[in-house]
């Protein structure tokens, strides 16, 4: 039997790791729909150390997770029936993959929790199960070096952790391959949504002012009847960049996000011109305006995505951001003078 | 099943065969199975599918992998040019 006291806090290893359920609470369910919202996003954390699922010995298993609630969430509620150890890395309330890319979750951080949580006194065994999206961050053999701990890299998806441990610590290539399915594009609209809603507004509050602009001067009475078009263009244009480029992600044959953007910019420009009678020129700068928007935000998407690099989005920006500017530009222009020459 | 691609040609990843031992550990660590081990070897199956995150350089002991590795986030490149930073979400 190992000591059943915690030297580094001197509290009763019962008190010190806290137990938690498998289960959901209602709280839970509601703050994941929140924080895809983007309210209260930045501090939405787990308080790191050690937790038990079930009741875990000295010879259970330790699953290591980062200190984002919804990380953390995922984790418990897939240990249904499992008796085990997690393992809270303070990853300042970031997810493990990108915890992973940004160095809070890294060999560093899991040798510190390792130590700080005595690990050494709470287990027999020397191995420690880490999300394999966390091998961006952490080295397994230096971890192993540091800390006497083997690392062993378990499957993407928490949800592979019950047939992970089956197989006897194995995971299969379907548990190591990141996919991402529509229903995963479709979870991350809310938060893209939100992204830029400072932005929106301002391209909104923009072209609402200009559309009462006339030859005369500036009609308050033109910016009301006329401002509808304009201000329907720009929030379509931010929805085909966030909602239609996403969801149509694979099916859209242009490899740059940017350019499957532009595409459904286009769609909707069309589209909104076959719907409202405007002059042709007010249609076309919008239109201009349009492409420019859901490019731009189609473009952001790569950070979402699962399977874009440094180096492509690097290429991509390169030609994109001159091509989005010059567009949003030019339209600003010509909505302008499509103001001004027409009644 | 295949995964998505990104742009063709691009990714930095490169593999030193000598070096390798076999060990498994990029097959381990890849989420795009860009490694599979052919004689005791790693070998590149479609370097198009490498998204450089960097995993497979960082827990191959042996140094048989380079990558220059990053977030490929086009908001994160953005905050690294207007900040005069890396590149940071």
């Amino acid at each position: 039997m190992k000591p059943q006291i915690n030297f580094q806090t001197l509290k009763p290893v019962a008190v010190a790791a806290p137990t938690v359920s498998t289960q959901l609470e209602l709280a839970g369910i509601l703050g994941a729909i929140k924080v895809r919202w983007g309210i209260g996003r930045d501090n939405y954390r787990v308080e790191p150390g050690l937790y038990k699922v079930g009741k875990p010995t000295a010879d259970s298993d330790v699953m290591v997770s980062a200190n984002y609630k919804l990380s953390f969430d995922h984790l418990r509620k897939n240990l249904q029936g499992i008796n085990a150890w997690i393992l809270v890395i303070d990853t300042k309330g970031v997810n493990v993959w990108c915890a992973a890319g940004k160095g809070t979750f890294s060999t560093c951080t899991v040798v510190k929790s390792i130590k700080e949580n005595s690990l050494d006194l709470m287990v027999n065994h020397r191995k420690i199960i880490v999300p394999q999206l966390a091998a961006t961050g952490v080295a397994a053999h230096k971890v192993k070096e540091q800390s006497g701990f083997k690392v062993i890299f378990g499957p993407v998806r928490a949800k592979d952790i019950p047939a992970f441990i089956e197989a006897g610590y194995k995971t299969t290539p379907e548990m190591r391959k990141m996919v991402f399915p529509i229903q995963e594009r479709a979870k991350l609209v809310p938060v893209d949504f939100m992204y830029r809603k400072f932005q929106l507004l301002l391209a909104l509050v923009t072209v609402f002012v200009l559309s009462g602009l006339d030859k005369t001067g500036f009609l308050f009475q033109k910016m009301v009847e006329t401002s509808l078009f304009p201000l329907t263009n720009i929030v379509g244009a931010y929805l085909a960049g966030i909602v239609l480029a996403p969801i149509f992600l694979p099916w859209i044959p242009f490899r740059t996000f940017s350019m499957k953007g532009a595409f459904w910019g286009a769609v909707v420009s069309v589209g909104l011109n076959l719907l409202f009678e405007v002059p042709l020129l007010e249609g076309f700068s919008l239109g201009l305006i349009n492409l420019s928007i859901a490019s731009f935000m189609m473009m952001n998407f790569t950070g979402s995505s699962t399977f874009t690099s440094l180096s492509g989005v690097q290429k991509e920006m390169k030609v994109a951001i001159p091509f989005q500017i010059a567009f949003a530009s030019i339209g600003l222009v010509l909505f302008i003078i499509s103001k001004l020459i027409l009644p | 099943m295949k995964t998505m691609q990104y742009l063709k040609n691009v990714a930095t990843l490169k593999l030193n065969t000598e070096l390798c031992n076999g060990c498994k550990m990029c097959v381990n660590v890849c989420p795009h199975a860009v490694f599979e081990i052919v004689d005791k070897k790693a070998r590149i199956r479609d370097l198009d599918d490498c998204m450089e995150c960097g995993a497979c350089a960082l827990n191959c002991q042996y140094g048989a992998i380079t990558v220059k590795s990053g977030v490929g986030c086009a908001a994160g490149i953005l905050n690294g040019m207007l900040n005069g930073t890396e590149a940071c979400c």
